[in-house]
């Protein structure tokens, strides 16, 4: 079968960021250490032209090229510029950090844009094949950033963690994969969704893939009972590649969750839909109750993330259009949540003094009303509180599980959002009532203080733009 | 004549063996490495058996990914691993407790 040149268009974005990363790899050697801010403007202006490129070739219908394993629609574009913005937020806030410790290297900046090919590949897959793929070349560079800072113990021992963790849960997958692919006898996802569409009820093949696939999956999103890594390795990582990691691969993670549970495996959301109710729920009760007892704050988020993620699957598993979109703003709320709120931590931090700690939010109003603020909102946001954009997130999600009628599932997750509130509001009287016991003033650059200030307000106003629209 | 389900146990058993290697070795991170390579090998035997019954060479394009895969697998984790001996001075799995709460 010849391949056409339509088929190349439709992959564009994607060939556009792999000849960058591999060129801006072999420029980064000729750049002197100095001038070595050439790379990262070399990496933002990628991904601005690769955003235009995925507007440019963004097709009405949904469109399969390369024998069936990418495709192109909808979804796949606006989940794409959401990547390319996210990225370029976490790129942006990384340089004053990596500056100030002697980390600036044009490596952060090719593994974090292979990175991001990795999840434009996987939300375009369809195929399992160029899923694992894509899922790998993510997950093989983010091993690398998390070791980034090679002299610190924490930092290897962190990378080693999520390694082992991370091999296991693609090894979990693939098994899955492997019994699907006997069941099915394909590995294209329209394909794999004929066959279970033809068969008479499920079999034992199919569920036992099923569960493993699902296992896989969840190890990636970090769901309870497979969340294990996700707080040691937001602990340990160096803070821009908690970040990243904390933000953009998850809207990744979300595609593949569709792509494989909805779109391949649709015809057994009666047996998935089980699973994911206990991994929802274990993952709110795990992460709301134990982020509670973190005194760190990078340790607090990664807990924050794990009831998110519980939040994420009780849209999904609503198993309605309805509850697809709930969940699809969810992911895109929180990502840019968590790219603000970890910004914060960079602004704070220093060389040498790192601002992980709740108490080194103490009295921050004092010290900076306008941050302090910002910072109010983001919790406020990630709390659910309205009229931040993170409470319409929360409410889409709530009234897609009510409409299938799991109303207990509804209480159970406010039950627990309004436990979980109970730490981001901590913090907000730590950054108001406490007196400062560190009153140097902020010294940041103005282009991360600008972007953090928009990202804040961002989050503020999208919220008051859906409940103008809501009402 | 050797049937499907054969090698299927074969997978299963080595599969089970490498999880178990994981979760079980309190050791050396060395074989916690050869157990995750030994995990893509069951997977490996199981595309293979499908492949080759199902007559479909799908299942055979997909091991060779996988192996390239496993290899740019094994080069990170022996990299990282280094990392890790050199500011720690052990590889021992029972040593990496700093970071817990």
């Amino acid at each position: 079968m010849p391949l056409e040149t339509a088929e190349y268009l439709l992959a564009l974005p994607e060939i556009w960021v792999l000849g960058m990363a591999c060129l801006i790899l072999v420029l980064d050697l000729f750049i002197r250490d100095d001038s070595r801010i050439l790379t990262y403007l070399m990496v933002q202006a990628t991904l601005v032209v690769a955003a235009l490129i995925t507007l440019a070739v963004q097709v009405p219908e949904p469109v399969l090229a390369f024998g069936n394993t990418f495709i192109s629609d909808g979804m796949a574009t606006v989940l794409k510029l959401f990547i390319y913005l996210v990225t370029g937020m976490g790129f942006l806030y990384a340089r004053p950090y990596l500056q100030d410790r002697g980390l600036f290297k044009g490596e952060f900046y090719v593994l974090g844009l292979f990175a991001m090919l990795g999840m434009m590949i996987m939300v375009s897959a369809s195929h399992f094949l160029t899923i694992y793929l894509g899922l790998e070349l993510l997950s093989l560079c983010l091993y690398a950033m998390v070791a980034f800072n090679r002299d610190s113990g924490t930092c290897s021992e962190a990378a080693m963690k999520y390694f082992v963790l991370g091999a296991l849960a693609s090894g979990m997958l693939l098994y899955g994969i492997s019994m699907l692919y006997g069941a099915t006898g394909s590995l294209e996802i329209a394909a794999v969704a004929s066959a279970i569409a033809a068969e008479e009820g499920s079999s034992i093949v199919l569920i036992f893939a099923l569960c493993f696939i699902v296992v896989g999956l969840a190890f990636k999103l970090g769901a309870v009972p497979f969340h294990m890594w996700v707080p040691d390795v937001y602990h340990g990582a160096p803070t821009p590649v908690t970040l990243f990691i904390g933000s953009a691969p998850k809207i990744a993670a979300f595609a593949i969750v569709m792509r494989v549970l909805v779109d391949g495996l649709g015809g057994l959301v009666a047996d998935w839909q089980g699973m994911l109710v206990i991994l929802a729920v274990l993952s709110l009760a795990v992460g709301n109750v134990i982020a509670i007892a973190q005194t760190n704050l990078k340790r607090m988020l990664a807990y924050s993330t794990i009831s998110h993620v519980g939040f994420l699957l009780l849209g999904i598993l609503a198993g309605t259009p309805d509850g697809y979109a709930a969940a699809m703003f969810y992911i895109i709320t929180y990502a840019l949540m968590a790219v603000g709120a970890f910004g914060m931590i960079i602004l704070l931090s220093r060389a040498g003094f790192e601002a992980d700690e709740l108490e080194d939010f103490r009295g921050l109003n004092a010290r900076n009303p306008w941050f302090a603020f910002m910072m109010l909102i983001l919790m406020f946001s990630m709390a659910g509180v309205p009229p931040t954009v993170g409470f319409y997130a929360k409410l889409s999600v709530l009234q897609a599980v009510i409409q299938v009628d799991m109303v207990w599932l509804a209480l159970v997750a406010v039950f627990f959002s309004v436990i979980g509130a109970f730490y981001y509001i901590r913090l907000v009287k730590i950054m108001y009532f406490d007196s400062p016991t560190d009153e140097a003033a902020l010294q940041s650059n103005p282009g991360l203080r600008a972007v953090l200030s928009v990202n804040g307000l961002a989050v503020l106003g999208l919220g008051v733009f859906c409940c103008c629209i809501s009402s | 004549m050797i049937a499907l389900s054969d090698y299927l146990i074969i997978g299963a058993i080595l599969f089970a063996i490498s999880v178990a290697g994981i979760f079980l070795n309190r050791k050396n991170i060395i074989i916690l490495l050869m157990a995750i390579e030994l995990m893509l090998l069951a997977v490996n035997m199981n595309f293979v058996a499908f492949s080759y019954f199902l007559d479909d060479i799908a299942g055979q394009v997909f091991v060779f990914f996988i192996l390239t895969v496993a290899a740019a697998e094994a080069a990170i984790g022996l990299a990282i691993l280094v990392v890790l001996f050199r500011n720690r001075q052990t590889i021992n799995v029972e040593d990496l407790n700093s970071l817990k709460g």
